[in-house]
């Protein structure tokens, strides 16, 4: 019993690093339609800079762990913004009209620019990422079900869902976000720049993305160039799996997915622990292609 | 400019607890990004106010001539006649080593042309390709090992099992399109990739199959000799390639890839059948990468999961993007350029994969057809076919 429940929170701690990279995914398609192949590249980004900032924190000043945490998370999620509008700004925002195909093709070119850009600047090693978060004095490690890095990951999660759902149902910016996403040129007829929307969605998705990143980090330890890939695709699988373009939808999309994975490596084999991720998806999109939360799109000539 | 400073300047040593600052690099950076952005803009200008200048015209002209001139008996034959014997003559003229990097650069042109014939002409994104391409070498080598089987024997049986599988993988993704199509076909090459590497038992897992003979020309040829039979093998399947691929664009199933690549309602409308012309598709795309996995899994001797992995798919796309999709000339320029680059550059050797993303994400901004674009065909009223 105590295994199972173990399975259950290390697939709950896994949807939630998922969904936080999944929403990204799943608001810049419902914005722009496009799968933004390099979403995974931004949530790398996000862990190497708060390894990069932190560490260097870490070994030149002599601040409590706490504060620098807070610091590389700051400045995680502002580099990973910026790195994710510059992306839409250069390779997106030119090809907005031109044929799907070929954005998406632009999309996988950009994922290879930042994967190997950071393999240049860094290191193509596995980095150790020292946690940053200190232990709960309550959990007792080892003996406890969860440890505490697998609790903040998912108090974090539940925030920023929350937050989220606030600013998209509350505010204008949300408002002018929806009305992007269902029709470009009458939201523009109203007044809305969409330019900003874009913008401001990508800085969004991508802000999430980092604190993935950065949790991630800390729970697993350490980083290389390559985790953005796997994460980014699994995401994306999450999303799909939820159906792509809605936000509830992706948060259970990767609940099921990180479940999914976990109890197929602890009761199968954790060998093809990939597989059930990759076989889920072909699964999904055969026999419900819009996904388990997804509208029904009508395809028009 | 900003952005670049954490990961291009501070470099932590986590290990020792060092941290390096790279001013130096800084400052690269910002003379960098000054003259890239301009050059930018520069293009983007030129792009959103170039045509309808002058300037297009002067190049179409050039180019038309070129292609006349090319497509003249008298001009044509001779050309032909002299890469020809060029190329016969290619393996004695050069080292040995450079025969080995033409024939894997063959073997990608091969690569390419299957792949554009999903890609260019029925349009779906298959981000898998390698799977294909890993089908056949593990066809050969797998019979290899359990039942002996020679080479030549393998060559069908690869071809045959690529297209097998490449109607396996159609079936279920029948119903998608564009973007869910290159993710799902994405999946089914890192599964079986992985599956390649887990059933430790059959495929002999990450360790891979080694030893697998080069083919042999009546005796067992030496290494150089083989190397050289080889490279006229990829030579002939090329040239069949080229072959079949042009025999298609004219046939009912071209044309049926190109109505399915433009619009899919409308061509279903049209009466085509368009699960029997995907799957049609992807069977005529694999056959080429199984056709290759064998060669490749005869010229290298050893075959390991870790040679299809989703970077080589991605690497084939790009040849056939940069080149040009859908254009057989493209496809072979882009395969080479690809292929030699790297090779011949081994200073870059590092950059090559930036190189390539760098590479689609201009293409597809400022050059979406490719280096040497496709010509379409006509078909016009009343004219008549030269």
């Amino acid at each position: 019993m105590k295994y199972f429940l173990q399975l259950v929170l290390a697939g709950l701690t896994k949807g939630s690093i998922y969904a936080l990279i999944a929403l990204g995914y799943t608001m810049v398609y419902g914005i722009i339609k496009l799968i933004n192949f390099a979403h995974g590249e931004i949530y790398m980004i996000g862990a190497f800079t708060a390894l990069i900032v932190g560490g260097a924190l870490q070994i030149t000043t002599g601040l409590s762990p706490l504060t620098i945490l807070a610091i590389s998370l700051a400045a995680a999620i502002f580099f990973s913004s910026g790195y994710g509008v510059t992306m839409e700004k250069i390779a997106y925002k030119p090809l907005r009209n031109a044929p799907r195909l070929t954005a998406l093709i632009s999309a996988i070119g950009m994922s290879l620019i930042l994967q190997n850009y950071v393999l240049l600047a860094q290191t193509s090693d596995f980095l150790p990422f020292r946690s940053m978060i200190p232990n709960f004095p309550f959990l007792t490690p080892g003996k406890s079900l969860v440890t505490t890095t697998q609790l903040v990951i998912l108090i974090t999660t539940v925030v920023v869902m929350v937050i989220l759902t606030l600013l998209i149902k509350f505010t204008r910016t949300g408002k002018a976000m929806r009305a992007t996403s269902q029709d470009k040129v009458m939201a523009q007829l109203v007044g809305i720049d969409i330019n900003k929307v874009i913008t401001f969605t990508f800085a969004v998705g991508s802000a999430t993305a980092a604190i993935g990143g950065v949790l991630i980090a800390n729970h697993t330890g350490q980083i290389n160039f390559y985790i953005g890939f796997l994460a980014g695709i699994k995401a994306f699988v999450a999303a799909v799996l939820g159906g792509i373009g809605s936000i509830p939808g992706a948060v259970l999309g990767s609940l099921v997915l990180g479940m999914t994975e976990s109890f197929g490596a602890g009761y199968i084999s954790s060998a093809y622990e990939d597989v059930f991720a990759f076989i889920i998806l072909i699964l999904i999109l055969i026999f419900k292609p819009s996904g388990l939360l997804g509208r029904n799109e009508i395809e028009k000539v | 400019m900003i952005l670049t400073f954490p990961i291009m300047v501070i470099k932590v040593n986590s290990y020792e607890g060092v941290v390096l600052w790279r001013w130096k690099n800084l400052m690269w950076i910002g003379i960098g990004t000054f003259f890239l952005s301009w050059l930018w803009r520069f293009l983007l200008d030129r792009k959103e106010n170039g045509p309808g200048e002058s300037k297009p015209d002067a190049d179409r002209d050039g180019k038309f001539s070129l292609r006349k001139a090319l497509g003249e008996r008298k001009v044509k034959i001779p050309t032909l006649a002299v890469l020809a014997i060029l190329v016969l003559a290619f393996p004695f003229m050069v080292k040995f080593y450079q025969v080995g990097i033409m024939t894997s650069a063959l073997m990608f042109v091969i690569l390419g042309l299957g792949l554009n014939i999903v890609i260019g002409y029925g349009g779906l994104l298959h981000l898998g390709y390698a799977a294909f391409y890993a089908m056949g070498a593990y066809t050969y080598g797998l019979m290899y090992l359990y039942w002996g089987l020679p080479f030549w024997a393998a060559l069908p049986l690869g071809a045959v099992s690529g297209a097998v599988f490449g109607i396996v993988i159609g079936v279920p993704v029948l119903r998608l399109r564009g973007d869910y199509l290159a993710i799902v076909t994405l999946a089914f090459g890192e599964i079986s990739r992985l599956l390649l590497e887990n059933m430790s038992g059959f495929t002999k897992g990450p360790e891979g199959i080694a030893q697998i003979p080069r083919p042999g020309f009546f005796v067992k040829l030496s290494l150089q000799g083989a190397t050289t039979y080889l490279f006229y093998i990829c030579i002939v399947l090329v040239l069949f390639a080229i072959f079949v691929i042009r025999r298609l664009e004219d046939s009912r199933i071209g044309r049926a890839l190109e109505a399915m690549k433009e619009d899919d309602i409308a061509a279903q409308s049209m009466g085509i059948d368009l699960a029997k012309t995907k799957l049609i598709t992807f069977a005529l795309g694999a056959v080429w990468a199984g056709m290759v996995g064998v060669v490749l899994a005869a010229k290298t001797t050893y075959i390991n999961p870790g040679s299809f992995t989703l970077m080589e798919s991605v690497m084939i796309l790009v040849a056939v993007v940069l080149g040009g999709t859908g254009s057989i000339p493209g496809v072979i320029l882009g395969a080479f350029l690809v292929t030699l680059i790297p090779e011949y550059f081994r200073a870059l050797a590092d950059y090559r994969m930036l190189m390539f993303g760098v590479a689609l994400v201009v293409m597809s901004i400022f050059r979406p057809q490719g280096i040497i674009p496709r010509v379409r065909k006509r078909y016009l009223v009343g004219e008549d076919k030269s």
